[in-house]
């Protein structure tokens, strides 16, 4: 097996600013208020995930999640500790991709390619592939600033699943998109795990997690919290209680259980 | 993977999805070396990935007189209005024309250059946190954006350089080797002084908005540091003291080149063989000549050539600097 994303004591600090100008922190600081802060976002977090490894990372809103992956996808450097990770990775950020938003869709798909690293003839092989997957229409010609919250991360994955990475990233891809759509994607991510790329697969829904990977990291107040079986991650985090009021006849609605298949629980 | 129609039974999509455990993998073999995601060797890197900065340029063209209506026009009349404003008031109110010949070549050849550069400092200063939608999700070298926002600015100048090559004949001008040898000069001259001071506050503008604001103020006194609406003698008869230290501008020197192109061999009484810079003020002017003609400081070519290694320089100072900022930069956006 060889190693796909090594993280090694990787802490991240973020300098919180109450104040962004002159007279606001002039003010603060006559008061004697403090003027900025040190907040650690992950803190200290070790792990190696082998190659072809597809693993949950979870944890509550703002433990550190998307900044991991930034660090791992390289838009955020740690401030100390090292990330290394072994070929080309694609994927999604904090639900979207790193898109122009007055560039036209058709023009954000070469050009998000390009930044990963394919070359024209290469996205040329992709493109209809991308289109058809992210089925968005006659919106392919408009800036993607003016599209829905839903076709943007539509396209985005699209770009994403068909470019040949090693590594792929996929960080609340679901949150947002319509039901036909999540069914597609979770499909295409199981053929990409099962092409034997690593994925690491943030998300708050249980039962996709399940579905998805076989290992599950924790993430608590930028530490990790568990690292190990995926249902005893889910029994970790408490996810797996059922919160929902049982109906008498003890059986759950099929709506429900529609949801739980998909990982649709928010 | 089971045949399930998910549109029928929704119930049942579970069964589209193997569960990872039973999944079979397949074995990926990656040749790749195990190393930072974000490694990159500045702006050597930019000029790797051509093809990527291919696109980020084309993208900038189209973005800087996107829904507008005269759109590309907009690149002409900018520095077209300049001209015909210092030509009027300069030429006419303050009576350069009389003194200074060819008058209209001296001050557009110092305006293409000089808008090159303040075009290049200027957008390459903006560029980062103008893609701010790119940089805080993709991993790309950052060098990219003022890179390519000095090669949008270069690619303006030719239109410019077009209208230079037709007018200046009408004066007299005939092409020369030397002439186009001190064009080249000039152009890589901006080309690294803009593109090191863009990577300079391209970063210092994402910690800190106000250097953007300083750096357009900035750019009004470069109009008034280089020999444009003035002509160099000028500066030799009245600051005597103060040429050397004029002339350690390198955008003055650009300027200089690039009316030594253009402008100088327009002139009909003083060749520019003939027109030695004296030390302090002590100018003498060839018969025919006025004053204001005559001055070319010496060596020009060569002084060029050594601020072009004092601009390799200060790239890699830039680049320096750029790294050690540029960590912060998603997270200060
Ligand atoms: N640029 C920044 N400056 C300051 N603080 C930041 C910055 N980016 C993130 N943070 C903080 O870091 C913490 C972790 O954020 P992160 O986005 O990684 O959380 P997350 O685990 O992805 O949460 P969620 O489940 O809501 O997506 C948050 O408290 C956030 O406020
Ligand atoms: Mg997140």
């Amino acid at each position: 097996m060889t190693v796909s994303v090594q993280v090694d004591h990787a802490t991240k600090n973020f300098t919180l600013r109450y104040h962004r100008n002159l007279k606001d922190m002039t003010v603060a600081m006559l008061k004697g208020r403090e003027v900025s802060n040190r907040f650690t976002a992950v803190d200290d977090v070790s792990f190696t995930i082998e190659q072809g490894e597809s693993v949950g990372l979870m944890g509550l809103n703002g433990s550190g999640k998307s900044t991991l992956l930034k660090m791992i996808n390289g838009t955020m450097r740690p401030d100390s500790g090292s990330v290394l990770t072994r070929g080309r990775i694609a994927g999604l950020i904090a639900t979207g991709a790193g898109f122009h938003p007055q560039l036209t869709g058709k023009e954000n798909i070469y050009l998000n390619a390009a930044v990963l690293g394919l070359s024209e003839k290469e996205t040329d092989a992709i493109f209809d592939d991308v289109v058809e997957f992210a089925d968005i229409g006659r919106f392919l010609n408009t800036p993607v600033g003016t599209y829905s919250s839903g076709m943007y991360s539509r396209l985005g994955f699209s770009v994403a699943v068909h470019i040949d990475s090693d590594i792929f990233l996929a960080d609340e891809v679901l949150a947002v998109g319509d039901k036909p759509f999540k069914r597609k994607c979770l499909a295409k991510m199981q053929e990409i795990r099962d092409s034997g790329r690593t994925v690491v697969y943030v998300s708050h829904a249980a039962a996709s997690v399940q579905r998805m990977c076989d290992r599950v990291i924790v993430l608590e107040n930028g530490r990790v919290g568990f690292d190990g079986d995926v249902d005893e991650g889910i029994h970790y985090l408490k996810y797996d209680e059922d919160d929902e009021p049982q109906p008498a006849d003890g059986k759950r609605s099929r709506l429900a259980e529609a949801d739980d298949e998909l990982g649709a629980d928010i | 993977m089971p045949e399930t129609d998910p549109e029928e039974n929704p119930n049942k999509l579970a069964a589209v999805i193997t569960p990872a455990s039973e999944a079979q993998r397949a074995v990926r073999v990656v040749d790749a070396p195990l190393a930072p995601p974000s490694a990159n060797q500045g702006v050597l890197e930019v000029f790797r990935r051509r093809y990527l900065l291919r696109i980020l340029v084309r993208r900038e063209i189209q973005a800087r007189y996107q829904s507008s209506f005269l759109g590309f026009l907009w690149s002409y009349i900018n520095p077209l209005s300049q001209f015909f404003i210092y030509w009027f008031v300069m030429g006419y109110i303050l009576m350069l024309h009389a003194s200074v010949e060819n008058f209209a070549i001296h001050i557009f050849s110092a305006i293409i250059i000089t808008h090159f550069f303040t075009e290049s400092f200027g957008a390459g200063t903006r560029s980062i946190v103008s893609n701010k939608a790119l940089v805080q999700k993709m991993a790309m070298p950052r060098e990219m954006f003022p890179v390519a926002a000095m090669l949008v600015s270069l690619w303006h100048v030719v239109p410019q350089m077009v209208i230079l090559l037709i007018v200046a004949p009408f004066y007299g001008w005939v092409p020369s080797f030397t002439g186009a040898f001190a064009v080249v000069l000039a152009i890589l001259l901006m080309m690294l002084f803009g593109t090191a001071l863009a990577l300079l506050f391209s970063v210092a503008n994402v910690y800190f908005r106000d250097f953007g604001s300083a750096v357009s103020i900035m750019l009004h006194f470069v109009r008034f540091g280089v020999p444009m609406i003035y002509p160099f003698s000028m500066i030799v008869v009245q600051f005597p003291g103060l040429v050397d230290y004029y002339l350690l501008n390198p955008i003055a020197n650009a300027v200089l080149l690039f009316q030594d192109a253009f402008w100088i061999p327009t002139l009909s009484a003083c060749a520019p063989g003939e027109l030695p810079v004296p030390e302090g003020a002590d100018i003498h002017a060839k018969a025919g000549c006025t004053m204001l003609d005559i001055a070319q400081p010496d060596h020009l070519i060569e002084r060029g050539l050594i601020m072009l290694a004092a601009g390799v320089l200060f790239l890699a100072f830039a680049q320096w600097v750029f790294t050690k900022l540029e960590a912060k930069i998603p997270e200060r956006l």
